[in-house]
């Protein structure tokens, strides 16, 4: 059984409308964030899902119990739920302890059982020395690690996280994605990761819900949304990415100065087996005739293009374009080059390998791995 | 996706009355009860008022009463007569105030920590006792003044009498102008050198910068306290009372009172309040008006450098001013209470064998009058304090948090700083009019008080619980929720913890000026339940000056005591607190 399933849930302020006809499956134990920009209706979805707000339109059920409706939701405190605060909301009135053990006392745990309770979740964040200090007396990674430790020693149903790391620096952000998947590991209990960084929902989470504009654009996992972006905001909000658009004519599909056998196009890279995207201009289905054309608009990332100053062999999957480097910056961990395909408006984005060097206005060869090429709804 | 339950989306479109019931927030109960005692505070006084002021004794409609409040030429003098008092007093506050606010925000002068201090201690000395202080330094023939200057010249009297409209127009500045100075300085405060600088080298020297660049950037603030005094001097019922009384002339507040003298004419008398409140009302827009416009950007806070003006040689001429206009509001009043306070007789000057501590004895130990006035002081403005904070508390929290929806919210902030424009001895009539009779029939007890101060400072307390609130971050009692607390838990157990502080500061920022309130406590006492202002205030007919300032030195003495407290809980500028509404 599902966990926690939103159904057809909406959610608006006035006229705004934050959340709009969302619908998700978390299953038991799954750790599932919700990504995208602000304003996308993620920190309205978590917040419906704990019951501070009530939806407008649709229901949320917790373990196939309906805890929110248009018409009335389960108060907070009555969902055995736990969460963690963009600013951890440690409060300052009270010691490490008392802050972890606060839950457990409201759910009347004997006095013994309790301190047993809170010394052990202590001594797996590793604050068992700081228990009797006060949070201001903490530094902001300790003070995250009381956040989970309080919200995790509940034994919650479900762990709601908002944008738990983002006030920290970034060493201990990184530090603390692996800290929180180790934890949801440890203790395999349903999670929804509320964050707008990338890296942070894709280190931690089984899958990824992205969002924009009140819906959900796609869910998968992290591996899926990187290499198979469904629409363009997913493919240009995870990672950087090329757009190129171009027309189906035949078994090819032509970018005006260049065309790619539309056959490879889109490959499962894992697999081999060619996927078909929903929607008729999908490349791989051989309906379409010559001279119809059909415009199809693919993503190319960064790292799938190669440069070569001579023509490598042709290979089954791998197609070569004549370029030239128009433009180019060095990172340190690789090269930015921005490189001119013929018939192409806009210069290609490539990132090369540090020791792969050339010049602006060299002639080069771009090799393009079909397989990574995806194409977009 | 799970298949879709049929009974859970049938549940899902009509949850069923018991199942809202259940999930209903409790605290529902408490924001509803709040509700209600603002209507009963705020609402309802202001309506009764309206009401009575078109009533007859029957309850019919009549406009009676409004001929009988405006029909008399006496009456429509008492009209112009404030008028006159506020217009002088506030001009003569600007010319108190804005120099000195200049000379401590940006110039070099010495002794600034003196003037600041003096500055304080006119805060202190409500203003009747000031009238008091006063009448003792300036009453015709037997005031100090007036032997002083019958002994230097040789004359039989002195030129001085503080029972006129000049001598109540000087008096009710000395105790507003600090107002002036308030508002004045912390606007030259975030004035940047800079913009000085900039006039200084164009080539404008010191005073062509001050006169043409510093103070028209002030000058919305300038206005601003202009106003608030003005409406501050209309509304003084103490001073007018003790000096334009005997000096046989009338200003509305004490017109008012003389509606009240028995048989109480309430009807009249909220007729003749109509042009007062709306007076006030309409300024204190105006004021927000004008202080709240945005051309002037300088006052952003961070005003860059800021170096004082070098005043050279004017340094002393500029402490000169300073000194002269604390020793009118401050060393000369407090110095002449002080001895009256502890003089066998005052007349009889400063002497050690005229010195006694029997006064201060008397009244505090010995008369069961004060001493029964003292308590009822205390327990009365205890007792308003603890409901305008609960209050405020209650009102701040719900809107602060949206729980009553924002346009109710909005006119519930609106409500609860109503008051702030509703001068005192109004809002007594209108508790008058509403509680005197049954059903309530409050009149003669403590509550009647008790509501009325709290009433009467609630704006106060809402700026300060507003703020208090504010600071929470939500997240924290969501923390608490979700962890299984319901909201009254994550109200006793995080946010009272975290407000503490703030609450004891807004308690004393309430209790000071409810143990001094007399223009409400007026016309709402009894024989039971005196208050020190009141006992003071009747006392003054008797011409017993040695009780009467001994009373006061007791007022002074509790304001201090309380002030300073405040000072440890909360920082030095936390006085200030009251005018940031």
């Amino acid at each position: 059984m599902s966990k926690l399933v939103l159904r057809n849930v909406s959610r608006s302020f006035g006229d705004f409308a934050a959340v709009n006809d969302l619908n998700l499956t978390i299953e038991e134990g799954e750790l599932v964030s919700l990504l995208g920009p602000s304003g996308c209706g993620k920190t309205t979805t978590l917040r419906m899902m704990a019951g501070f707000l009530s939806p407008t339109d649709g229901t949320i059920e917790v373990a196939g119990k309906i805890v929110s409706s248009p018409g009335s939701s389960l108060p907070p405190e009555r969902r055995n739920m736990s969460m963690i605060f963009q600013s951890y909301a440690i409060w300052p009135n009270m010691t490490v302890a008392e802050n972890v053990g606060f839950g457990l006392k409201i759910r009347k745990t004997p006095a013994a059982e309790m301190r047993r309770r809170v010394d052990e979740i202590l001594e797996i964040v590793q604050l068992g020395a700081l228990r009797d200090r006060y949070p201001a007396e903490l530094s902001g990674g300790q003070q995250q690690r009381v956040a989970l430790a309080r919200s995790i020693v509940v034994k919650p149903a479900v762990l709601l996280l908002d944008e738990p790391l983002s006030n920290l620096d970034a060493n201990l952000r990184e530090e603390m994605r692996f800290e929180i998947r180790r934890l949801h590991d440890e203790f395999r209990i349903t999670m929804v990761y509320v964050t707008h960084d990338q890296a942070e929902a894709m280190v931690t989470s089984d899958r990824i819900a992205v969002m924009n504009k009140g819906r959900i654009e796609q869910i998968d996992s992290p591996y899926e949304l990187y290499c198979r972006p469904k629409t363009s905001f997913v493919a240009g909000f995870i990672g950087r990415t090329n757009f190129l658009e171009g027309a189906r004519r035949g078994d090819q599909v032509d970018f005006g100065g260049f065309a790619l056998p539309a056959t490879t196009l889109g490959r499962d890279a894992r697999s081999g087996v060619p996927i078909k995207p929903e929607g008729s201009g999908a490349p791989g289905t051989t309906s379409g005739s010559g001279g119809s054309s059909t415009r199809i608009r693919v993503s190319v990332r960064p790292q799938c293009i190669q440069l070569h100053r001579t023509q490598p062999s042709a290979a089954d999957d791998r197609f070569c374009v004549p370029a030239r480097i128009e433009r180019r910056a060095y990172l340190g961990e690789s090269w930015d080059y921005h490189v001119g395909l013929p018939g192409l408006q806009e210069p290609l984005r490539v990132a090369a390998r540090p020791q792969e060097v050339f010049e602006v206005d060299d002639e080069v060869f771009a090799e393009i791995d079909t397989t990574q090429v995806t194409v977009i709804d | 996706m799970s298949t879709v339950n049929p009974s859970a989306a049938a549940a899902a479109g009509k949850p069923v009355f018991a199942q809202r019931w259940r999930n209903l927030d409790r605290s529902y109960w408490l924001w509803a009860f709040a509700i209600l005692v603002l209507a009963v505070l705020v609402v309802n006084p202001l309506l009764r008022l309206l009401i009575v002021s078109f009533q007859d004794d029957g309850g019919g409609f009549t406009l009676a009463n409004y001929i009988a409040a405006y029909g008399r030429t006496r009456h429509l003098d008492a009209l112009v007569n404030s008028l006159i008092l506020g217009m002088s007093a506030a001009s003569l506050c600007l010319l108190f105030g804005v120099p000195m606010a200049w000379a401590l925000s940006r110039t070099d002068m010495p002794f600034k920590g003196l003037i600041w201090i003096s500055i304080l201690g006119t805060f202190v000395i409500p203003p009747y006792l000031g009238a008091v202080g006063w009448i003792l330094l300036a009453g015709p023939n037997a005031g100090w003044l007036n032997r002083a200057f019958a002994a230097l010249t040789g004359a039989d009297s002195g030129p001085f009498n503080i029972y006129s409209m000049p001598g109540l127009v000087l008096v009710v500045a000395c105790y507003s102008f600090p107002y002036v100075f308030v508002f004045t300085k912390s606007a030259l405060d975030l004035v940047s050198s800079e913009m000085e600088d900039a006039a200084n080298i164009l080539g404008a020297g010191n005073l062509r910068t001050t006169l043409s660049i510093t103070l028209p950037m002030v000058a919305p603030a300038i206005i601003g306290a202009f106003i608030l005094v003005f409406l501050e001097a209309i509304a003084l019922f103490g001073s007018p009372a003790l000096l334009a009384l005997p000096g046989r002339f009338h200003v509305v507040t004490t017109q008012l009172w003389q509606f009240f003298e028995f048989p109480p004419r309430v009807g009249v008398a909220a007729a003749y309040a109509m042009p007062l409140l709306g007076v006030t009302i309409l300024l204190f827009w105006l004021q927000r008006r004008i202080t709240m416009r945005k051309g002037y950007v300088a006052l952003t806070g961070k005003g860059g450098e800021r170096r004082p003006v070098a005043l050279g040689a004017w340094r002393w001429p500029m402490l000169g001013f300073c000194l002269f206009v604390c020793t009118l509001s401050f060393f000369m009043p407090m110095l002449v209470i002080l001895q009256a306070a502890t003089a066998k007789a005052w007349g009889r000057g400063f002497s050690l064998d005229n010195f006694t501590l029997d006064n201060l004895r008397f009244t505090l130990f010995e008369n069961n009058l004060t001493r029964d006035a003292t308590i009822n002081t205390f327990t009365y403005a205890g007792g308003a304090s603890l409901i305008a904070i609960g209050l405020s508390l209650c009102i701040a929290y719900a809107v602060n948090r949206n729980l009553v929806g924002r346009r109710l919210g909005n006119t519930l902030s609106f409500l609860t700083m109503a008051p702030f424009v509703i001068p005192g001895i109004v809002l007594a009539i209108g508790f008058y009019a509403a509680y005197a009779n049954p059903p309530f029939l409050l009149y003669g007890t403590a509550w009647i008080l008790i509501l009325a101060f709290a009433t009467r400072f609630l704006p106060i307390a809402f700026t300060n619980a507003n703020a208090a609130i504010r600071s929470i971050n939500p997240e924290l009692e969501d923390a608490v929720r979700i962890l299984g607390g319901s909201r009254f838990t994550a109200i006793a157990k995080v946010v009272m913890p975290l407000l503490k502080r703030s609450l004891a500061g807004a308690f004393i920022l309430v209790f000071i000026p409810a143990t001094r309130e007399l223009s409400t406590a007026i016309f709402l006492y009894s024989i039971d339940t005196q208050v020190l202002s009141v006992l003071l205030f009747d006392k003054s007919d008797e011409g017993n000056f040695e009780a009467l300032a001994s009373i006061g030195l007791i007022l002074v003495f509790i304001t201090v005591a309380l002030i300073l407290i405040g000072f440890r809980l909360m920082g030095r500028d936390f006085m200030l607190r009251r005018t940031a509404a």
